[in-house]
């Protein structure tokens, strides 16, 4: 599915400058970047309460299609620098990962 | 000089640490093994650092004011200070830090302050296993600001580290001294590649007497003061291919 389509659907705040038309595979869910490294997969969209620079680099790693921020935590301008950058898309939504996970399942992601 | 240390140790002062866990205690325990270094690090305070320094005195150990804060990406981050002052300052910007959650005795242990004669003096309300609110750059910039140095704790644990929780040791926080929890010679191939940069420091992470480490590891320094010391953590010693 289109990221557009979710940011849309989804009401989310987009943080980063607008390339949000790439595609979406899956969605993985961790706040420990080690884990995320090793057992994201590719085209995910990832659920985080991370705000740290890594999750930009770990995002670019394993090539995630975006980083989806939960419970609105407030994200460091440095990642966000970082991310326009890189042309990884930052989102942002008050819901927890459990709301915004069900919100994608009933999408069809 | 080479010098055995242990410089990560929590005092009653922690809701974790061992109610045994007093400043005299601490000293003499390490003063019996025959350390010649050590810090009390408690979580995200240093109330009980000093009673200990003025133990310590009298027993010819060094002790390097320290406090072990848990940043904002839930790391655990060990911070030393020149001095006593210096020490304070920084503790109170991190108190500042810490949510308005009290302490529940019954779940977690006290927090207890002691004097140098193990007189329980009071308490520390606020719950000092949180998080704080401040990011691993701005803990990192105002230990610098203070001319002191940080360390990250226990990188090869599953939990609270730097290396499962943001992934790598980001290089812009200009870090030179890890600590491990393990064996240099047990640790992971993985941990291993991630810290070929680093001075590697094995603390106890003591919250009993017992744990406190023996005099089996060493760092070498040109004399027993604080500020060899931090400069010897400050500085990178290993050969950058």
């Amino acid at each position: 599915m289109r990221l557009d389509k979710i940011v849309k659907e989804l009401e989310l705040e987009v943080l980063t400058e607008k390339n949000i038309e790439n595609d979406v595979e899956g969605v993985y869910i961790g706040d420990l970047l080690s884990l995320v490294m090793a057992n994201a997969n590719e085209k995910n969209l990832w659920i985080t309460i991370q705000t740290h620079l890594n999750i930009i680099a770990v995002a670019t790693l394993v090539g995630l299609s975006a980083i989806l921020i939960a419970e609105g935590m407030e994200v460091e301008d440095e990642t966000i620098k970082k991310a326009n950058e890189v042309g990884i898309p930052v989102l942002r939504s008050k819901l927890s990962a459990y709301e915004l996970a069900c919100r994608l399942y009933e999408l069809g992601v | 000089m080479r010098l055995s240390y242990d410089l990560h140790i929590h005092s009653v002062l922690s809701p974790c640490g061992d109610k045994d866990m007093t400043p005299n205690n601490i000293v003499n325990m390490a003063y019996i093994k025959g350390l010649d270094i050590i810090s009390v690090t408690d979580h995200n305070t240093m109330e009980n650092v000093e009673a200990v320094m003025k133990v310590a005195k009298k027993r010819d150990i060094l002790v390097i004011p320290g406090i072990e804060v848990t940043t904002k990406e839930e790391v655990h981050v060990l911070c030393y200070f020149r001095n006593i002052e210096d020490g304070m300052e920084f503790q109170d910007f991190i108190y500042r830090g810490l949510p308005d959650i009290k302490n529940n005795e019954k779940l977690f242990g006290s927090q207890l302050l002691m004097d140098e004669d193990d007189n329980i003096i009071g308490k520390i309300d606020k719950f000092l296993l949180n998080s704080t609110k401040y990011t691993i750059k701005e803990i990192n910039d105002f230990v610098n600001k203070l001319n002191g140095a940080l360390v990250p704790a226990h990188v090869d644990k599953k939990s609270y580290s730097i290396l499962a929780n943001l992934g790598f040791i980001p290089d812009e926080l200009n870090i030179k001294t890890v600590e491990v929890s393990s064996d240099y010679f047990s640790l992971s191939t993985d941990t291993l590649i991630n810290l070929d940069r680093y001075n590697v420091l094995k603390n106890s992470d003591a919250h009993y007497l017992g744990d406190i480490n023996e005099p089996i590891v060493f760092l070498d320094i040109e004399r027993k003061n604080i500020n060899f010391l931090i400069e010897y953590l400050n500085k990178s010693w290993r050969n950058i291919r």
